[in-house]
C-alpha cells in the first residue's frame, strides 16, 4: 500500500466523483455524461434514471472502476481508483458487486453452480467441488436450486439477471451496483427483486446480517419509487440529484415524472 | 481547332486520373504499413503482459488455473492425435515415395536417413504440427473469446476480481505449447515409421537396422533443442495470436468472423517467419 493512502476498510463513503466526465469503454475520451458530482455513503439506496442509451450502464461501469472516467476524481470505499496498485484494485473489487444488464454476462461454458463457484475458488484457490456447500446455500436463498447444474442458456432469459445477482453475492460485497435489473422481468420476479434488495440493505442473512449499500439503474422509476432513498438522473448527457424520496412526487422535473408513469 | 480543347482536356483528365490512382494506391499501401505497426505493437504488448502474467501469478489460484490447463492439453494435445497421425502416416509415404525410391536408383539409399531427418525432424514435422492445430484449435480460440469479450463476459470477470489474462490466456498458452511440442514428436515418430514401411513395400534395398542408423547418425543433439525450441514458439505463437485477436478489443458479434481470418493469416505468417529463422540457425550450425 502506498505512503499515506487510506486504506480501503471503514470509508464512510462507499463512491465519490467529484466533476467526473463518463466515458464509454471502447472511447476513453468521449463524454458521455459530464460533471458527475456524487457521493454515495455507506447503506444508501440509490436509484439512478434515465431513457435507454443515456449512458447508465456506463455510469455503473466507471462507478465499479472497470472503466476509467475521461476527466475528475473517482474514489471508491474512500481510494482514488486511479491510485490503487493491481492488488489493491482485486480487493477494490471483492468488495463492490456488479450485476450487468444484458442478462447478467454469465459464463456460457460454465454451469449456474460453476458460474457462482468459479469467484470464490478463484480467490481461495480451491477446487470448485470444495465449495459446493455455500453455492448451494446462496442458489437456496436467491430461488435459483433447481437450476444448479443447467447452463446459461438453458435457463429462462428473465432469472439471468437472478443468477448474475447470486454470482455477485458469493463474495459478500458491502457495495452492490445493479444495472436495470427489472428489464424483462415479470411482475411476480419484480416483487422478489424488490423485497430481496431491501432485505440486503437492511441486512440479509446470504450477507451474514451485514447491511448492504446499493445503487440501482432503472428506466422506469415505478417498482422503485417507494423502495430506493436517493434518487438522481441522467438527462441529455447531464447529472441530475433528485434527493431524497420524500421529495419525488413534489420534483418539477419532467423526465422524472415521465419515468414515474412509464408504460 | 474546335477540338483541341477537348483532346487537351482528355489529356489532363487522363493525367488526373493516373494521379489519383497513384495517390490511392500510396494511401493503400499506408494503411497496411501502418496497420501491420499497430497489429505488431499491439501483438508484442499482448505478449509481454501474458509472459509476465505468467511469471507472477503461475501459482496463484492452481487449483482453478492449472486444470484448466490440462483440460487445454486434452483439446489441442490429446484430441488431435488420430488427425495428426494420419497426417504423418501420409507424410512419411510421400516424402520416401518421392525420394527413396529415386535413390535406390542411383544406388543412394544410404541417404534416405538424412533426408528424413532434414524434411520431417528439421522442417515439416513442427510445421505441420503447428498448422494443424491452428486449424483446428486457433480458430476455435479467437471464436470462443472474441464471443466472450463480444458478451461481456470478460468485463464479468475482471469485475469479479479475475484476471482475464491469467483465467483465459494463460492456460491457452500453456496448453498449446505443450500439446504442439508432444504433438511434433508424436508426428515424426510415425512418419518416420510409415516412410520405411513404404520403401520395405517398394522393395528398396534398405534393412531396418540401416535405416535407423542412418536416422541416428544424421540426428544430432541441436536438433532435439532446437525441435524443442520450434514446438513451444509456434504453440506460444498460435495461442498469443488467436487470443490476441478474440480479446484486444470490444469486438462486436458480427467482427468475430474476421477477426478469426486476421489470427489464422497472421499465426499462418509469423510461424512461417520463425520457421525461416530456424533456417538460418540450422545453416549456421
Amino acid at each position: 500500500m502506498k505512503e499515506g493512502a487510506a486504506p480501503l476498510t471503514d470509508a464512510a463513503t462507499a463512491i465519490e466523483m467529484v466533476n467526473v466526465t463518463v466515458a464509454t469503454a471502447s472511447d476513453p475520451n468521449s463524454a458521455l455524461i459530464e460533471d458527475v458530482n456524487w457521493t454515495v455513503s455507506q447503506g444508501d439506496y440509490w436509484i439512478i434514471g434515465g431513457l435507454p442509451d443515456s449512458g447508465k450502464s456506463d455510469l455503473l461501469s466507471t462507478a465499479a472502476g472497470l472503466t476509467r472516467p475521461a476527466r475528475g476524481i473517482h474514489r471508491v470505499l474512500g481510494r482514488e481508483i486511479d491510485q490503487l496498485s493491481e492488488d489493491e484494485k482485486i480487493q477494490m473489487r471483492l468488495r463492490v458487486g456488479v450485476v450487468f444488464a444484458d442478462e447478467g454476462r454469465l459464463f456460457g461454458h460454465l454451469t449456474i453452480a460453476e458460474n457462482l463457484a468459479l469467484p470464490i475458488c478463484y480467490h481461495r484457490n480451491c477446487r470448485l467441488a470444495e465449495v459446493q456447500e455455500r453455492v448451494e446455500q446462496i442458489l437456496d436463498m436467491t430461488g435459483l436450486s433447481s437450476l444448479a447444474y443447467s447452463t446459461p442458456r438453458a435457463v429462462n432469459r428473465s432469472l439471468r439477471p437472478r443468477i448474475a445477482l447470486a454470482r455477485a453475492l458469493v463474495l459478500e460485497p458491502e457495495l452492490l451496483l445493479l444495472d436495470n435489473p427489472l428489464r424483462g422481468v415479470d411482475p411476480r420476479q419484480s416483487r422478489w427483486w424488490i423485497e430481496f434488495l431491501s432485505a440486503l440493505r437492511s441486512g440479509h442473512e446470504i450477507m451474514n446480517g451485514r447491511k448492504t449499500t446499493l445503487v440501482v439503474t432503472a428506466d422506469d422509476f415505478r417498482p422503485w419509487a417507494e423502495q430506493g432513498e436517493q434518487f438522481a438522473l441522467i438527462k441529455d448527457k447531464h447529472w441530475m440529484l433528485l434527493g431524497e424520496r420524500s421529495g419525488l412526487r413534489t420534483h418539477a422535473e419532467p423526465l422524472l415524472h415521465e419515468l414515474l408513469s412509464a408504460g | 481547332m474546335e477540338n483541341a480543347p477537348a483532346a487537351a482536356s482528355f489529356g489532363e483528365r487522363q493525367s488526373r486520373s493516373r494521379t489519383r490512382f497513384i495517390r490511392n494506391y500510396l494511401n493503400w499501401i499506408g494503411r497496411r504499413v501502418l496497420r501491420l505497426t499497430y497489429t505488431v505493437h499491439g501483438l508484442g504488448a499482448f505478449g509481454l503482459i501474458t509472459l509476465g502474467v505468467i511469471m507472477t501469478k503461475f501459482y496463484v489460484a492452481s487449483r482453478v488455473i492449472h486444470p484448466l490447463i490440462r483440460a487445454q492439453i486434452h483439446r489441442a494435445g490429446v484430441r488431435l492425435l488420430p488427425i495428426v497421425g494420419f497426417v504423418a502416416f501420409a507424410l512419411g509415404l510421400v516424402v520416401i515415395g518421392q525420394t527413396v525410391s529415386l535413390l535406390s536408383r542411383v544406388g543412394a539409399t544410404n541417404y534416405a536417413g538424412i533426408i528424413m531427418v532434414t524434411v520431417v525432424v528439421r522442417e515439416l514435422g513442427p510445421l505441420i504440427t503447428a498448422l494443424l492445430v491452428l486449424a483446428r484449435i486457433g480458430t476455435a480460440i479467437v471464436i470462443e473469446l472474441g464471443t466472450a469479450r463480444a458478451l461481456g463476459e470478460v468485463e464479468a470477470l475482471e469485475a469479479l476480481g479475475i484476471d482475464p489474462i491469467h483465467y483465459l490466456v494463460v492456460p491457452r498458452v500453456a496448453g498449446l505449447a505443450i500439446s504442439i511440442l508432444s504433438l511434433t514428436i508424436y508426428l515424426i515418430l510415425i512418419a518416420l515409421f510409415s516412410g520405411y514401411l513404404f520403401a520395405f513395400l517398394q522393395d528398396v534395398p534398405l534393412r531396418p537396422g540401416d535405416y535407423f542408423s542412418q536416422l541416428a547418425a544424421s540426428l544430432r543433439w541441436e536438433d532435439f533443442v532446437l525441435l524443442a525450441l520450434k514446438g513451444v514458439s509456434f504453440g506460444v505463437i498460435i495461442a498469443t495470436v488467436t487470443c490476441y485477436h478474440g480479446l484486444a478489443r470490444p469486438l462486436q458479434i458480427e467482427e468475430v468472423a474476421h477477426a478469426t481470418t486476421r489470427a489464422v493469416v497472421e499465426s499462418v505468417v509469423v510461424c512461417t517467419l520463425l520457421d525461416a529463422v530456424f533456417i538460418i540457425v540450422y545453416l549456421i550450425m
